[in-house]
């Protein structure tokens, strides 16, 4: 276990930790790591609730008023990294929770106005607290098990509870607007750093049913989920919820009126591209991949920022965020509209072409597979005159060069597509191959000579300047 | 390569036409420009680094008519460029004709401290917060307040955090009423609705508070830091609190307790952990700002509660603070707080859950024994060092061990010594290398302070064991450990003790520790002199010239010219020189390689 600390943790690294040998896996292999809320401190004294009749056992008339009383009892909330500590009122409270996910369920008649702030209440009481810090300074979810929180046994009948409460029939947001309100999102959305992928499940439905159910703390929510997302890519790259949240907004997104708004435009452009660069993009590439295409789709004139965008951000020394890079582009070609293709073809295909040639062998593989997308193939067929003279010099060259066998015989197949689409070109391209590399060797030496010949007059100047040598 | 971006100067000249103009000040901007459009972004960046060689090229008036305008115009690339050119443009006020002209540079920077990625905004708050200082009054008036309203009304998030950061710059040195803008604009933004830049504010918080007059921090810095260390985010309240140490050191002793304390002593027993670290690893700074009265009063309390806190986080970082606080305890009362409101807290944290808690404090904890004096510290500290020696984390004892220092000068080393040897020797032989390594690290530490005999009979077998561990960092470690005992017990006890168990290694039927023994020559013949090597190590050498292992043999070479200065020069000609010449022509290449570079830098040939 290690310290973390978001952002000002200076730990010395701890001598147990770092021996080179042992595979992270099998250092990992404790028992299952559990957590919870860093709001007990040994409180000491035993909580004590006193037993209710069930809910069935009373009269109708009597059942709304036993319903605020179970409520108000449920907002007790226990200790359960000490597990031997109150196990009877444990069990209470398991068990009550239990009988008011069945109440809300099928009762009817049963949502006074009275019972939304107590509702609210009891599940603010139980799901909100400061989460504890992460155990782990780098998680890797391919290695490492999450932490889980310790009580769950309740918290997953909270939540099951505030579900079924916000699909009730009776459920009117004119209500519970009151309590539902600006600071209670903020504080759900924090918890999607929660590290359990149990609760971030619960919250994505939690934040869905409100998303749709409060038109009022739309905006809101979307304003919220930027500032998380900002602050992940800009400042601390650590939360753990951003596949959840990104699945949320690819139904958001899906739902958007035409035209766009500036605003969701701004979203995508200034948001959701960036989220590229992180480190731990394939924890959520394919939620954002989603979402990315969903905009493509609601308005194609988005293509071209976008598609910019991913060529700015494109990865330079991570192979396998390079491979999830393609895949992506692949998902927006499939897409494109062809007068968007023609608007971005040329940096496209310079990106491409730098892939195709890549020493890494599942970049360039995975690059040239788009020459077996029929789509992509009709693309390239139409504009051959731009495409063939940006990729002629790589795929030449990688077909007598390239240490992988499988990645020339691709790329033998993407020429001979290329021979067949335009002959013409290709014969002319392939006569000036080697006039053409002269061409540019001797560029190069020009720049080397402009370089020296600037750094002469450079040093020139200083002697001068330090009276070394007369002006 | 750039032809096609390049602007409509670029047509008809030629890279070479820049080297056949003989005024050295002509170079056509153009080609200078291509070249910092270049399709590679390698190349670009290379451009950009050497932009100042640009600009010297093109002369001052050039730099700032067509230079800094198309820098302004394409700021749209690669990151790391932008941060490149930020950077540079930080050292450009000479190549821009100086301070008269500095304002030129603004507009560019103003651009860079816009864009999206942090290190690149950083960068050139950086730069402008640099150039600040050559702007003339008038000038900061004129061209840089301006900019800094700019950006602190800029839509997008990123200004306005950028703008956070030049407010303290330029508010000393400009009028009346410009300060009192620039003070509406930075508690505008201290409220703004993204926590970005609420963050950046409270950030610099502290920092703009300095260059306040006393008047303005007690009107308007006290409500901005209340505000910001009551925030809805613990990101941003967690902040706060560095700033209310700067602020607390400004303020005169009277008004500390109405104006900052009750705010600290909400952060303190704040909800979010992250917020109590916070005020945890900034304990020692709040100690010396709010002074003695208060330190007893509130920080005492407050101190214990950090060191029994839920979060072990929290725990470590108060833990690390222990000695400082003692330290700067006012000395009337120090020892009765200590003993009586710190030492228990201490003595918990000795049997913490946490291993992380247990090495910070034992990282300090013996500090305390020079603040408590002698009868204290075998009273109350002994008994805790002694239960950390034996601490099941490895860490834990190290960090005792590492700062036996302390306790030495109080109480002598031998109260501990029949503790310390379980504990040395069972760090010595521990499983992971790099607590080996560690307690390696202090033996020549511990050496000093146990004496000769004690080493002799407890220590010295460990430190010959370390010779032969499997781990080749361990045996370089043990080698160049045995030099620096060496240093400390003498030549004499060296050839007494070590040295024959170190040549005696040469006959080892294991290449590896064979090769030991050579590197234990190279590190020892300087320090026991030329007697010693000559006599003793000398042929030992020569003799493993012959093993069978051409590692060995060319090790040998090595060691030849490593110790070849101790020699006299009839030993060096005589015997050493045709041993060098044999090696020379062994059939290993390496070994010829050695051998041929050991005779030329010993001057043999």
């Amino acid at each position: 276990s290690a310290l973390a600390m978001s952002s000002a943790a200076t730990t010395p690294p701890s001598v147990d930790k770092v021996d080179g040998f042992s595979r992270k896996s099998v250092r990992k292999a404790k028992q299952k790591r559990s957590q919870s809320s860093s709001q007990f401190r040994s409180q000491g004294k035993p909580i004590e609730l006193t037993p209710l009749p069930l809910l069935k056992d009373v009269s109708a008339q009597e059942q709304p008023e036993l319903f605020l009383k179970k409520l108000q009892q449920c907002c007790a909330v226990f200790d359960f990294m000490d597990t031997l500590s109150d196990l009877k009122m444990k069990e209470y409270k398991r068990s009550t929770l239990n009988e008011l996910v069945d109440y809300v369920t099928v009762s009817r008649g049963y949502l006074t106005e009275q019972a939304y702030p107590e509702v609210v209440k009891m599940v603010s009481y139980n799901i909100f607290r400061t989460l504890p810090p992460s155990e782990s300074n780098e998680f890797d979810p391919e290695e490492d098990e999450p932490t889980l929180e310790a009580s769950w046994p309740h918290l997953q009948l909270v939540y099951e509870f505030f579900i079924r409460f916000l699909e009730s029939q009776e459920f009117q947001p004119s209500i519970a607007k009151k309590y539902i309100d600006q600071k209670f999102v903020l504080q759900l959305l924090e918890l999607f750093d929660s590290e359990d992928p149990r609760e971030r499940d619960y919250l994505k439905t939690v934040l869905h049913r409100i998303y749709g159910k409060f038109l009022g703390l739309r905006a809101f929510i979307r304003k919220q989920i930027n500032n998380i997302f900002l602050r992940f890519v800009y400042e601390t790259e650590h939360f753990n919820g951003v596949a959840e949240l990104l699945e949320i907004l690819g139904s958001i997104i899906n739902g958007f009126a035409l035209p766009l708004k500036a605003e969701h435009k701004q979203f995508l452009v200034k948001v959701l591209i960036p989220l590229h660069t992180v480190r731990s993009l394939s924890l959520f590439h394919a939620q954002l991949a989603y979402c990315i295409v969903q905009f493509l789709e609601k308005d194609p004139a988005l293509t071209e920022p976008v598609i910019r965008g991913l060529l700015k951000f494109w990865p330079k020394t991570c192979s396998q965020k390079e491979v999830m890079f393609l895949g992506e582009l692949e998902e927006i070609l499939d897409v494109i509209e062809p007068t968007q293709f023609v608007k971005i073809q040329e940096p496209l295909f310079k990106q491409i072409s730098r892939c195709v040639s890549s020493p890494h062998f599942q970049v360039a593989e995975r690059a040239l597979y788009y020459w077996n997308n029929e789509y992509i193939m009709s693309l390239i067929e139409e504009n051959s005159n731009v495409i063939l003279p940006i990729m002629f010099t790589s795929l030449y060259r990688i077909s007598k060069e390239h240490w992988n066998p499988a990645i020339v015989a691709l790329v033998y197949n993407v020429l001979k597509a290329f021979m067949e689409m335009n002959s013409t070109l290709f014969d002319e391209l392939t006569s000036t191959y080697k006039s053409d590399r002269q061409r540019e060797k001797k560029k190069e030496k020009e720049r080397e000579e402009l370089w020296k010949r600037l750094e002469d007059l450079e040093l020139k100047r200083s002697l001068q300047s330090d009276g070394i040598i007369p002006t | 390569a750039s032809g096609a971006q390049g602007p409509a100067l670029v047509e008809g000249v030629g890279l070479g036409m820049a080297g056949a103009d003989s005024d050295d000040s002509l170079y056509p901007i153009a080609v200078l420009i291509d070249e910092l459009r270049n399709e590679d972004v390698q190349l670009r960046l290379n451009s950009i680094k050497k932009l100042s060689t640009i600009a010297l090229a093109l002369g001052v008036e050039r730099t700032r008519t067509e230079l800094l305008p198309f820098l302004t115009d394409t700021i749209y690339d690669e990151d790391e460029v932008l941060l490149a050119l930020a950077e540079q443009l930080g050292n450009f006020t000479m190549l821009v004709g100086g301070p008269e002209y500095v304002h030129c540079l603004l507009p560019p920077l103003e651009s860079l401290a816009t864009v999206e990625e942090t290190v690149v905004r950083d960068k050139a708050v950086e730069s402008l917060r640099k150039i600040s200082h050559e702007h003339s009054p008038v000038d900061l008036e004129v061209h840089f307040e301006p900019l800094v309203k700019r950006l602190a009304s800029g839509d997008w998030f990123t200004s306005r955090t950028s703008a956070c950061g030049l407010f303290s710059v330029c508010y000393p040195r400009v009028s009346s009423t410009v300060k009192a803008e620039i003070r509406q604009h930075f508690r505008t933004l201290c409220s703004d609705d993204t926590p970005m830049v609420r963050r950046a504010a409270a950030s610099k918080l502290g920092e703009f508070a300095k260059v306040l007059e006393l008047e303005y921090v007690k009107s308007d810095i006290i409500s901005l830091f209340t505000a910001l260390a009551s925030d809805e985010q613990d990101s941003v309240r967690l902040l706060a609190v560095e700033a209310g140490v700067s602020i607390a050191t400004l303020l005169p002793q009277e008004d500390l307790e109405t104006l900052v304390m009750p705010t600290l002593r909400q952060a303190a027993e704040d909800k979010s952990w992250r917020v109590r670290y916070m005020v945890a690893d900034k304990f020692s700074d709040l100690q010396k700002a709010v002074g003695p009265e208060i330190t007893k009063n509130d920080l005492v309390p407050a101190f214990q509660n950090l060191l029994k806190d839920c979060e072990a986080e929290v725990r470590a970082a108060a833990a690390n603070k222990v000695k400082e606080f003692c330290e700067n305890l006012p000395e009337d009362s120090r020892e009765t707080i200590i003993m009586t409101h710190i030492l228990p807290c201490v003595k918990e944290l000795v049997s913490d859950t946490n291993q992380h808690v247990k090495s910070a404090l034992a990282s300090v904890i013996m500090g305390l024994s020079t603040i408590l004096g002698k009868d204290n510290t075998v009273e109350h500290l002994l008994p805790l060092f002694l239960a950390q020696l034996k601490d099941e984390c490895p860490e834990v004892r190290l960090n005792i061990i590492s700062n036996l220092d302390c306790v030495n000068e109080v109480i002598g080393i031998r109260q501990l010594s029949q503790s310390l040897l379980p504990a040395i020797v069972e760090l010595a032989e521990d499983a992971k290398w790099r607590v080996r390594l560690a307690i390696i690290e202090y033996m020549p530490l511990l050496a000093g302070q146990l004496g000769v005999e004690f080493f002799d009979e407890k220590l010295n077998s460990l430190c010959m064991a370390w010779l032969v561990d499997h781990v080749y960092a361990i045996r370089e470690a043990a080698t160049c450990n045995l030099m620096k005992l060496v240093e400390k017990f003498g030549a004499e006890w060296a050839q007494n003790t070590i040295v024959p168990k170190v040549l005696g290694m040469a006959n080892d039927p294991n290449y590896l520790h064979r090769m030991t023994t050579l590197f234990c020559i190279n590190a020892l013949s300087e320090v026991c002199g030329q007697e010693i090597t000559t006599k003793h190590m000398l042929p030992v050498v020569f003799k493993m010239s012959n093993d069978q292992v051409a590692n060995v043999r060319f090790n040998v070479a090595k060691s030849l010219q490593k110790i070849g200065p101790v020699l006299d020069s009839n030993c060096l000609q005589t015997e050493v020189k045709p041993v060098l010449e044999k090696l020379a022509s062994d059939q290993d290449m390496d070994v010829k390689y050695f051998a041929q570079e050991a005779i030329s830098v010993l001057s043999l040939a």
